[in-house]
């Protein structure tokens, strides 16, 4: 799932940059903030998940939620999109406090997401996923839907959207199979494009990247770059440092239910509090082996690691290099 | 407690609220309605009054005695036809008002509500300023001279408790099944009925001792869940069926049982032998049968074995960890269809010896017997939270408990409402149940 | 051995008051399961609730057989939101649970000597027809041929029957293929994620549930607009069999649910005349009459699993339109 594999070189656009307001210091104030969360805390049993003081999300950019398994990204997510209720805190989308929502009114409001584990809805074709996007439907309710003539202008224009999205995202010739046929990358367009269709002003992806063939990972990329261009504000959950690099604006590292640290990707990865947050969630890896003193057996995990120390190592020497 | 023991005391309390209900109405109707035909005495003589109605669901009692008595005076009044009389008292505050339970019809009797009142057919009479006073009595079906309510309440809670032990044995059953497969198994009741059927079939059609019988049936149960999971269960797993699926498959086989069960035994009651054992009074005016003592006994020693199991031994342990992360445990090197099949196993044989008892406990055998608790034991699994076998248990002594003595507050032909309407109020507020945990999100 | 007779009582029951009843409940459980995905496993309830609703207003307040219709409607619609608010949270088999818990507090409510005078407690409740009888248009005599001769009240139901079942089907057919249809089915395949398209899934859930419940209701009062309101007939089984008449035609479909109760009928009724015919005639040693009785059942849950084991989609189905949830 690792982005090296990607065949074409990324095409490089411009990074939006001066996002916040004085020191970049974990829960820096943002020029231009679409949310902005306080004292957000959530725990099970007796494990805190969530424990965020002040953080905010710069609108128009796209920011990564980083972080090692645990550090409570998703949970995060699922607090701020409603599907989770915190203990305690409270958090404004675009003005609006959204603190006690369901999930459904935040959508509307224009804050919609995908998730981790692909939820393509497989028993509707992929139109019909696409149509279910679409927000203010006459016909979604139950008495003017038994009228058609309603609701067919709107169905018809809903339609058009549909297809001119799904032909973007390269599925207008699968838009009549049941969505349960599309392969793992192929869902998780699907899932992204449906959340284009309620026209939203902030996408929450959740590991968008989880099980995408390579072969598509570049154009995944490309789509998200181009919500920004169209105005959109992105915030994603991802574990694959390139992507990050690559397309994020800013960079919010999590770390045991904190936000440790977070500013322009660049200074993030030479940040010592996320070089730790990283080493200390694999602790079952052998150090020696990581940075190539031991010769040794490496599982996944640690390769995984091994690279992203090397990035760090990378950019750090890189930096020193230019004197900043 | 036998089954005559059982219906009387439920009889006794049986209609007493609505009883109650009614003759506070029909008292306020006689105040509205001055009875002129009431039988009298005394009216003229003074100017205040005692006046009642004695009915008995709203149908009026007629020359039911009375007697009025207080500071010297007594006098004697018969109920006219409609059930009234009325008697006049000189000035004075307080005058005692008995009812002569000896004029009313069989069966017959006036009921105490608090329970606290040994002679309910005695009352003290207050003369309010209005100089008049209304007396009635709580007239019931029931034993004259009842037991306490304190009794009852006691012998309820015995008799919920052992209804409770009936339950869990089945409950653990079910639970470890969802716990370890995630199958609601509908057809739980009739592998109860099961036991009972082989009880009755080694007892009475063969002849043989009681004692041999029921171990037998137990192990003839333990067998039928062995051949459940073997040719039915097993496979669908290994076809990947789902577990909506799988429950409706259950609900098959449940249909399909049940009616086999009705197809060799007819739809008649039958009981085992022993069923019919005499009552050993404890103490007050609580008593138990032999066999529900035994079977209390039985229940458990049985589930203190299983708990013992569950905890200390490889294979119990092994049950729990499927339970909790059948995916961990089955990549920690635990073999899930060995835990599954010990699992059915175990349940069938719990269910079994319950449908033993349970057939004492009704009492009798019928072909839907199983069917009648189930879901009072879905109520207790899912009151303890769904897959703890030690939850399964404390829900159901909570349910056995909730149905005996809600009798004593609710029309008995209700009390199995009770029990399922706090199962469906416990999943309103804290849908994992008391004991279990809440599933983590995200 | 009458095999006349006995083909005849058989096409008979295709068009009973009882197959209608099976039919509209059917449908109502296709609302909820097959599109919805909810497991109500309560149906006898609304069953229950639309018969008594009908009759106890008719016998004890004089309403008019239409004024009952609308108390039976009401009557369910009150208990769709009343079992749904609580319980429409839970998961899947949660929701079974305490449906099917639901659905036995009421019928014990209505079974109760409590409530005799009412409900008419054990022995339910009868002679509510001169209303419904009274606005029959057809004329006096008997109509029909073959095995479907009526006489006028006879027609009378059964064409009111189906006249109620055929615009259940088209309300069913009209909502489902609307958008309204779509967010449902988008429910049976993962309400979270239609939630985060902002669709108000409870919502949703409960106008499934009311709808679904008054096809049950209308159910319920058919089956007892010929005869009798007896509680015997409201108890689980009468769900499970009805949903072993909707998998057999098919749980996501709309004629599905309707094929399927006329055929379970069919069956019941022919083998309910067959097998106590060829047990009289010897064919069937082993077997009392009174067992041949017990078997259809028997075949009843037999055939609820393998249908569900190896057809799940039902007859009209879609094979790949598996229609459980998962």
């Amino acid at each position: 799932m690792s982005s090296k594999d990607s065949p074409a070189a990324p095409v490089e656009r411009e990074k939006t940059t001066g996002l916040h307001k004085g020191d970049i210091v974990p829960g820096v104030a943002k020029v231009d903030p679409i949310i902005i969360a306080d004292g957000i805390r959530r725990t099970f049993g007796g494990l805190t998940a969530v424990n965020v003081d002040h953080v905010e999300i710069p609108r128009n950019a796209i920011t990564a939620l980083i972080g090692p398994n645990g550090a409570g990204k998703t949970t995060l997510f699922n607090l701020l999109t409603g599907f989770d209720k915190p203990d305690a805190g409270k958090w404004t989308f675009d003005g609006h406090s959204l603190a006690g929502m369901g999930a459904h009114k935040v959508a509307r409001l224009g804050q919609v997401r995908t998730f981790q584990l692909t939820k393509a809805l497989g028993l509707l074709t992929v139109l019909e996923n696409m149509k279910l996007g679409a927000k203010d439907q006459i016909g979604e309710n139950i008495f003017r839907g038994m009228i058609p003539s309603l609701w067919r202008k709107q169905e018809a224009e809903i339609e058009e959207r549909a297809i001119v999205l799904l032909k973007k995202f390269k599925l207008d010739a699968k838009s009549s199979d049941f969505a349960a046929s599309l392969s793992g990358g192929q869902r998780k367009l699907l899932e992204m494009a449906r959340a284009l269709m309620s026209q939203p002003t902030l996408v929450m992806l959740d590991e968008p990247m989880a099980g995408v063939n390579p072969a598509l990972t570049q154009s995944l990329l490309d789509h998200i770059l181009d919500l920004k261009d169209e105005g959109m504000t992105v915030l994603f959950v991802e574990h694959d440092m390139h992507m990050v690099r690559h397309i994020a604006d800013w960079v919010i590292v999590m770390a045991e239910g904190q936000v440790v640290a977070e500013g322009p990707p660049d200074q993030v990865m030479k940040n010592q509090a996320v070089i730790d947050a990283y080493l200390g969630s694999h602790q079952d890896v052998d150090l020696g082996v990581v940075t190539g003193r031991i010769e040794g057996e490496l599982n996944t995990a640690a390769i995984d690691l091994a690279e992203e120390v090397k990035e760090l190592d990378a950019n750090i020497a890189k930096r020193k290099e230019t004197g900043k | 407690m036998n089954t005559a023991d059982y219906r009387r005391t439920r009889r006794k309390n049986r209609r007493g609220v609505l009883v109650a209900l009614i003759v506070a109405l029909s008292a306020a109707f006689s105040l509205m309605a001055m009875p002129a035909m009431a039988d009298e005495v005394n009216v003229d003589e003074y100017d205040n009054s005692i006046i009642g109605n004695v009915k008995l669901n709203s149908e009026p009692l007629e020359g039911v005695l009375l007697t009025v008595s207080g500071g010297g005076y007594e006098v004697e009044v018969a109920t006219d036809a409609d059930g009234r009389w009325k008697v006049g008292v000189p000035d004075g505050d307080e005058f005692s008002v008995t009812l002569d339970e000896s004029t009313l019809p069989d069966g017959i009797a006036v009921i105490d509500e608090t329970g606290e009142d040994d002679t309910p057919n005695v009352k003290e009479a207050m003369i309010g300023p209005s100089g008049s006073t209304v007396m009635n009595f709580f007239i019931g079906r029931g034993e004259r001279n009842v037991t306490s309510f304190f009794d009852q309440f006691v012998e309820r809670i015995v008799n919920g408790v052992n209804f409770g032990l009936m339950l869990g044995l089945a409950a653990i059953g079910i639970s470890l099944v969802y716990g370890t497969t995630g199958l609601s198994n509908f057809a739980h009741a009739e592998m109860v009925t099961f036991g009972a059927v082989m009880a009755l079939i080694v007892s009475v059609d063969l002849g043989w001792p009681v004692w041999i019988a029921i171990p037998l049936a137990v192990l003839l149960s333990a067998g039928f869940g062995w051949t459940l999971d073997a040719g039915l269960w097993k496979p669908l797993r290994k076809k990947g069926v789902g577990i909506v699926q799988l429950m409706i498959v259950s609900i098959g086989l449940s249909l399909a049982l049940r009616y086999t069960f009705q197809y060799f035994r007819g739809g008649g009651t039958e009981q085992l032998p022993g069923s019919d054992s005499p009552d050993i009074p404890l103490f007050g005016s609580v008593s138990l049968s032999q066999t529900n003592m035994i079977s209390m006994v039985v229940s458990i020693v049985v589930i203190v074995i299983f708990a013992w199991w569950l905890v200390k031994t490889k294979i119990g342990k092994a049950t729990r960890a499927v339970s909790d992360n059948p995916s961990l445990a089955a990549a920690s090197g635990i073999d899930v269809d060995q835990v599954v099949r010990v699992v059915w196993i175990l349940a069938a044989a719990m269910a079994g010896l319950a449908g033993v008892l349970w057939a004492y406990f009704r009492p009798g055998i019928r072909w839907d017997m199983g069917a009648q608790i189930l879901l009072l034991v879905f109520a207790a699994v899912t009151l303890g939270g769904l897959g703890t076998a030690f939850g399964a248990l404390v829900g159901s002594i909570i349910v056995g408990v909730l149905v005996e003595t809600s009798s004593l507050f609710i029309p008995s032909d209700l009390k199995y409402v009770g029990a399922l309407v706090v199962l469906i109020v416990i999943l309103l507020f804290r849908p994992q149940g008391i004991l279990g945990r809440k599933e983590r999100i995200g | 051995m009458d095999i006349l007779q006995i083909l005849s009582n058989t096409g008979s029951s295709l068009i009973a008051p009882a197959t209608i009843g099976y039919a509209l409940a059917a449908l109502g459980l296709a609302m909820h399961f097959g599109f919805t995905g909810l497991l109500n496993m309560g149906m006898a309830a609304f069953m229950a609730i639309g018969a008594y609703g009908y009759a106890i207003s008719i016998l004890t307040f004089g309403f008019p057989w239409w004024g009952g219709m609308l108390v039976g409607i009401g009557g369910s619609l009150v208990f769709a939101l009343i079992l749904g608010i609580p319980t429409l949270r839970l998961r899947g088999d949660y929701l079974a649970i305490v449906t099917i818990a639901a659905a036995e507090v009421v019928r014990l409510l209505f079974l109760t000597t409590t409530f005799d005078k009412y409900t008419g407690s054990a022995d339910g409740l009868s002679g509510y027809h001169a209303s419904f009888r009274s606005f029959n248009p057809i004329p006096d005599g008997t109509y029909g041929f073959g095995p479907w001769e009526y006489n006028a009240n006879g027609w009378w139901v059964r064409i009111f029957g189906i006249a109620v079942l055929a615009l259940a089907a088209f309300i069913l057919w009209a909502v489902m293929r609307s958008p309204w249809g779509r967010v449902i089915k988008g429910i049976r395949e993962d309400e979270d994620a239609v939630r985060a398209l902002g669709k108000n899934v409870f919502s949703y859930k409960l106008q499934s549930l009311m709808l679904g419940g008054v096809f049950g209701a209308m159910g319920g009062i058919i089956y007892a607009l010929p005869a009798s309101v007896n509680p015997g007939v409201y108890v689980t089984s009468l769900t499970f069999f009805v949903y072993t008449a909707l998998l057999l035609g098919g749980a996501a479909t709309i004629f599905g649910p309707i094929i399927g109760s006329v055929i379970f009928w069919g069956v019941q009724t022919l083998l309910s005349n067959l097998l106590p015919a060829l047990v009289n005639i010897g064919v069937l040693p082993f077997m009392t009459t009174t067992q041949s009785q017990t078997v259809r059942f028997i075949l009843v849950g037999v055939a609820l699993m393998l249908l569900v084991i190896y057809r799940p989609q039902g007859i009209l189905g879609n094979k790949k339109e598996l229609t459980f949830v998962k």
